[in-house]
């Protein structure tokens, strides 16, 4: 598609800038984009958020509803992360099933969110091997500027911190708040002309060589981590993303609480 | 239509469970130019409905055996996100969204000048995040002001609306409550200037006396939510009364040559 | 001439504008004698003639405008150039400054390079040709490229030249301005974020006005500053 092709005036322009210590809109290498958060933004679902980084716009909800957990984790709740990347969001988005780049999204979303055992998911149990909660995380991306991993991390934490459990309409006593007991937070850096820039916008993404999201928790230790692009990272280059994202994720967990 | 017309919707005074008269619209609020990828966008909040629509084109129409030498094509999906029902819906079309989406599509082009861009296609995507019956009006709705805010050449901007029949009498704007206990519901979009009628379904039972009741309120508020359509484009494009005479107006005369 | 509007009005989509004393000119419709906006826009009177100036919206090619463009694809004997339009335009190889033989495309222009180009031809159905056979005409090289909305093209270019001439002599950048909303500029890092900024003003500030004094006041305070 002819928007996807960068030119090569605006390839070489940003690496000229990154050469000379600039980025295209000002930031500092380790500085993120103006965020914000609002939660219950949608009364049908369990918990919801709608969160901003730039001009990237993502609407997370979760719904929960009561069914049978996996054979191997009998007395545990299931949890279920989807991304969308509906064409409402780019001119390069299409409609259809998830594609390789949304289930990848979706994926590494979900795998902070698991490994950090964010949700106890034993509290999520009603009755052992028969009746647990089952949780779905449906991420809709709604405007598309690049950073989507992080931007849907913390919709999808920032929606589960919000949700309730509707115990009571399934006639399962009082409703209680989902249990949560810590925050992951991702951060995700790209290299352009071999430095690390965190939080990259549409346009730098498309130029990057490389990628690194890096999920930590409240104490600052490593959840999840996924690389991406065709390009190589220097082992530095991946301790300096790695510290980026433990120092930059203790002020974006104050946003959510 | 659930038909269940022994549930009290409306009581003695003529005030429905929301507290409305039966002639009253929801509170209604539109906003313009609120996604920034989108050529043009607009979001819709009518009582506890919230939409949002998105405007990408006149581009390049794919696939290509869809394009038409003579004028452009509208292609609007409409879809419900999943978390915007009760009950989890799953991602992706159903046969209901994809029924929607064609007369949405055939509605917006008879308002839009497809002639003046042959081969190309005009793509409208109308998200529901929170559905509590009337969404495809609302959709509708917010999809026309959408398309003016893409800057799309067309003969006006459609407001949409239902009515239907609740407890034996003619109401204006279901709300979920009375869509789904309600006797019949009847959604149109109708041009005020013309009276022209561009959406048009109906389920339930009417006769033809309260078939006129429900046109005649529910011109009266497409009337209404013409003019909130307006003040939203008006707000987004806020102008300042004064002169002109800074441009130029011969595009042809600007030189285009280095200084 | 005493009919020439002096206010900006915004008009929308089926906004009467004219019941008959005057004719219908561009974004413009007629039905039962009446004239009506046909997209969203500014009114505009000239010389009988009332107009809807749009705000947005698709360039759309018209044979003599210089343009640029983006190659965004490459065949035996033409060159597949992004206008920034819903048409997507050929450059054949004879409608460009040098000799090339059938297969040997990729040699002279690739995917990702930009032209200042010129819009040869558009037929009915908007088939578009596009040249590059006249003086000036050329590869883009270094740089940068901003992105406006065509309709904003004459505001940034001002009466008889004057915007673009300002911007140019504050942040002494070269600069080509494309009919089709591509802008393409060339100075130091800093000159060109000026550049772009003054740019940037007047592609959303386009519908209010004295924005050229807003425009010299932004370039006099940045300038001022550095001297």
């Amino acid at each position: 598609m002819a928007r996807s092709i960068v030119s090569e005036i605006k390839r070489d322009h940003i690496h000229k800038l990154i050469a000379d210590g600039k980025r295209v809109d000002g930031r500092a290498w380790d500085q993120v984009r103006e965020i914000s958060v609002q939660t219950n933004v949608v009364e049908t679902a369990e918990g919801s958020s709608r969160v901003r980084i730039g001009n990237t716009e993502v609407i997370v909800g979760v719904k929960m509803t009561v069914g049978e957990p996996f054979s191997d984790t009998p007395n545990k709740g299931v949890l279920s992360t989807n991304a969308e990347l509906i064409p409402m969001a780019s001119p390069n988005f299409e409609s259809g099933p998830p594609d390789a780049d949304s289930i990848e999204l979706a994926r590494v979303v979900d795998r902070g969110i698991r490994e950090s055992q964010m949700i106890d998911l034993e509290k999520l149990c009603i009755e052992p091997g028969k009746k647990v909660w089952i949780n779905f995380v449906d991420i809709y991306v709604l405007d598309f500027d690049g950073n989507l991993f992080d931007a849907c991390n913390l919709g999808a934490v920032a929606a589960l911190k919000s949700a309730v459990v509707p115990a009571k309409a399934n006639g399962l006593g009082d409703d209680y708040p989902m249990p949560i007991t810590c925050t992951p937070i991702s951060v995700t850096s790209v290299q352009i002309e071999n430095s690390i820039l965190v939080d990259p916008t549409l346009d730098e993404e498309k130029v990057a060589a490389a990628r690194l999201t890096v999920t930590t928790d409240d104490n600052g230790d490593l959840r999840a981590m996924q690389k991406g692009l065709s390009g190589a990272l220097t082992l530095d280059q991946v301790n300096t993303a790695i510290e980026t994202s433990r120092r930059l994720g203790i002020e974006i967990r104050k946003l959510i609480g | 239509m659930g038909g269940n017309s022994d549930m009290k919707l409306i009581d003695e005074n003529g005030i429905r469970i929301d507290g409305r008269k039966v002639d009253e619209l929801r509170p209604m609020k539109i906003e313009a130019g609120v996604l920034k990828s989108a050529d043009g966008s607009a979001y819709v909040e009518i009582g506890k409905n919230k939409v949002l629509a998105a405007v990408y084109g006149p581009r390049e129409c794919h696939p290509r055996h869809m394009q038409n030498p003579a004028k452009a094509i509208v292609q609007c999906k409409y879809n419900m996100i999943s978390f915007s029902v009760s009950d989890r819906k799953r991602p992706g079309p159903d046969r209901r969204s994809v029924e929607i989406s064609k007369l949405i599509s055939e509605a917006m082009e008879y308002v839009v000048f497809t002639e003046n861009y042959p081969r190309t296609s005009i793509d409208v995507y109308i998200e529901v995040l929170q559905a509590n019956a009337g969404t495809r009006c609302a959709g509708l709705t917010a999809a026309s002001v959408a398309l003016a805010d893409a800057g799309i050449p067309m003969k006006d901007i459609i407001p949409a609306v239902a009515v239907g029949k609740v407890n034996d009498q003619v109401v204006l704007d279901l709300n979920k409550e009375e869509d789904n206990y309600g006797q019949a519901d009847l959604p149109i979009a109708i041009l005020p200037r013309t009276g022209e009628v561009l959406l048009m379904q109906m389920d339930g039972h009417l006769t033809q006396e309260e078939f006129d009741k429900g046109l005649e309120m529910g011109v009266k508020a497409c009337n209404e939510i013409y003019e909130l359509q307006k003040d939203a484009l008006r707000r987004r494009y806020a102008v300042v009364n004064g002169e002109t005479d800074e441009e130029s107006k011969e595009a042809d005369e600007d030189v285009t040559e280095e200084a | 001439m005493n009919n020439e509007s002096t206010t900006r009005e915004l008009v929308l989509p089926g906004d009467l504008l004219d019941t008959g004393t005057m004719k219908p000119g561009e974004g413009t419709y007629v039905q039962d004698g009446n004239i009506f906006a046909a997209m969203l826009g500014i009114k505009n009177v000239k010389s009988n003639f009332v107009n809807v100036i749009p705000l947005g919206g698709r360039y759309i090619p018209a044979p003599g405008d210089m343009i640029i463009g983006k190659v965004i694809d490459i065949g035996p004997s033409n060159w597949l150039v992004d206008i920034f339009s819903p048409y997507p335009a050929p450059l054949h190889v004879n409608e460009v400054p040098w000799r090339v033989e059938f297969g040997d495309t990729a040699r002279y222009l690739s995917v990702g390079d930009t032209l200042l180009a010129k819009v040869l031809s558009v037929d009915e159905t908007k088939r578009v040709q596009v040249t590059m056979k006249e003086q000036g005409l050329r590869k883009l090289q270094g740089g940068q490229i901003v992105e406006i909305s065509h309709s904003k093209v004459p505001r940034v270019i001002g009466k008889n030249g004057s915007m673009i001439q300002m911007i140019k002599t504050y942040t002494n950048c070269r600069i080509f301005i494309g009919q089709n909303g591509r802008i393409w500029m060339d100075g130091s890092m800093d000159d060109m974020v000026n550049a772009k900024r003054a740019i940037r003003m007047i592609d959303q500030g386009a519908q209010t006005l004295k924005l050229t004094e807003r425009v010299k006041e932004f370039l006099e305070s940045v300038y001022r500053k550095e001297e």
